[in-house]
């Protein structure tokens, strides 16, 4: 018996809508989450230490840069809303187009892979954010939201988008997944149906 | 015979995954260093920071979960639920080594710009041993993405290998 070729949503499917609509919100938070933290950046003109009586003042900055984990954030978030418009893209341009062989599977690990790195990014990013909002009697690391308020609250903000990307992508797996599981059952149990989803 | 062969392989994976976070969890819980310096005595323990914790937990439900899929047996519709939760498990997986990895750095290397001083150089006992709980913790990681793979193959089917 031949195999027919399974052709698993046109552009008018459920699943379709649903997927799209899904990875343009996790596109945009992900996006969003990325340009907050690199545009992260504040300026204070502080008093260190006084001689006498003449203040010594210097200007410390804070800057993303300056930690690492931060760093990796600005990096994983870009990666991630890079896919998800790769994705979007192959989706609007090519509705139709048969998931033969690797494609629905490779869609699927890909979009797996990409839901753990954006949790590891936001996750990594927010231990590193609650030391520096409450600092760690034990190691003597003081705080530094109490001086630079304005980084803190931007970078918080820049995370919540993270989180809500990390929520989403994991429902772009999980619908991916989902169509594949849908594509293999219907392909074993009928065999004369072409349209599937 | 390739069937059985691709049991075992699961097996014996989601075994070494075990025993990689349960050896991340107890080498983590026994770090414990006392260090005077001079008349002040520091006691650093994993509890100190919140990521470590995180870690703990989270490879601690790791370790309890493979013990219980060990046991499924190979029939069950089960399997299926297995797959969303080896995603879920691997996602908790890498948010906890990335989390403690990113705190472990700033204790390593502390932060200039913060004035945040390295604590390595006065505990190192408790640093070599956080390292190799992180170091666990990441083997633990890579077998599960070696396993999720495996559950997919194995439910899924996407290859359409199986002709029933």
């Amino acid at each position: 018996m031949a195999r027919e070729k399974i052709v698993v949503a046109g552009g008018t499917t459920k699943s379709w809508k649903l997927l799209l609509g899904l990875r343009i919100f996790a596109f945009m938070a992900t996006l969003a989450a990325a340009i907050v933290m690199s545009l992260n950046k504040e300026t204070k003109t502080l008093v260190v230490a006084t001689i006498g009586t003449v203040p010594i003042k210097a200007t410390l900055t804070a800057k993303f840069q300056h930690t690492p984990a931060f760093v990796f954030f600005v990096i994983a978030n870009v990666m991630v809303s890079f896919h998800n418009l790769l994705m979007i893209a192959l989706q609007i341009f090519s509705p139709k187009l048969e998931y033969k062989g690797l494609r629905l599977l490779s869609i699927a690990i890909l979009d797996m892979l990409n839901a753990t790195l954006v949790s590891a990014a936001a996750n990594a990013a927010v231990f590193v954010a609650e030391l520096g909002k409450n600092g760690n009697k034990h190691a003597k690391w003081n705080k530094v939201c109490d001086r630079f308020a304005t980084y803190c609250d931007h970078g918080a903000g820049a995370i919540i988008a993270a989180f809500a990307g990390v929520i989403l992508m994991l429902l772009v797996s999980a619908v991916s997944i989902s169509r594949l599981l849908i594509n293999s059952k219907n392909f074993s149990t009928t065999a004369t149906t072409t349209s599937v989803v | 015979m390739v069937k059985l062969t691709q049991r075992l392989g699961g097996l014996v994976l989601r075994f070494a995954a075990f025993c990689a976070a349960l050896g991340a969890v107890i080498a983590m819980i026994t770090s414990r260093e006392r260090s005077s310096f001079f008349v002040i005595s520091l006691v650093a323990k994993y509890s100190d920071l919140a990521a470590f914790k995180y870690f703990v937990i989270a490879n601690a439900i790791v370790t309890v979960y493979s013990f219980l899929v060990l046991f499924l047996p190979k029939e069950s519709l089960l399997w299926k639920f297995v797959v969303v939760l080896d995603l879920m498990v691997t996602m908790l997986l890498t948010s906890s080594l990335s989390a403690a990895v990113a705190v472990a750095q700033v204790g390593k290397r502390g932060n200039a710009n913060a004035g945040w001083l390295p604590i390595c150089g006065q505990v190192p006992r408790f640093c070599d041993q956080i390292t190799g709980a992180l170091i666990a913790g990441l083997v633990a990681l890579v077998l599960y993405v070696f396993l999720l793979i495996f559950s997919i193959h194995h439910v899924v089917d996407p290859f359409l290998l199986r002709k029933s």
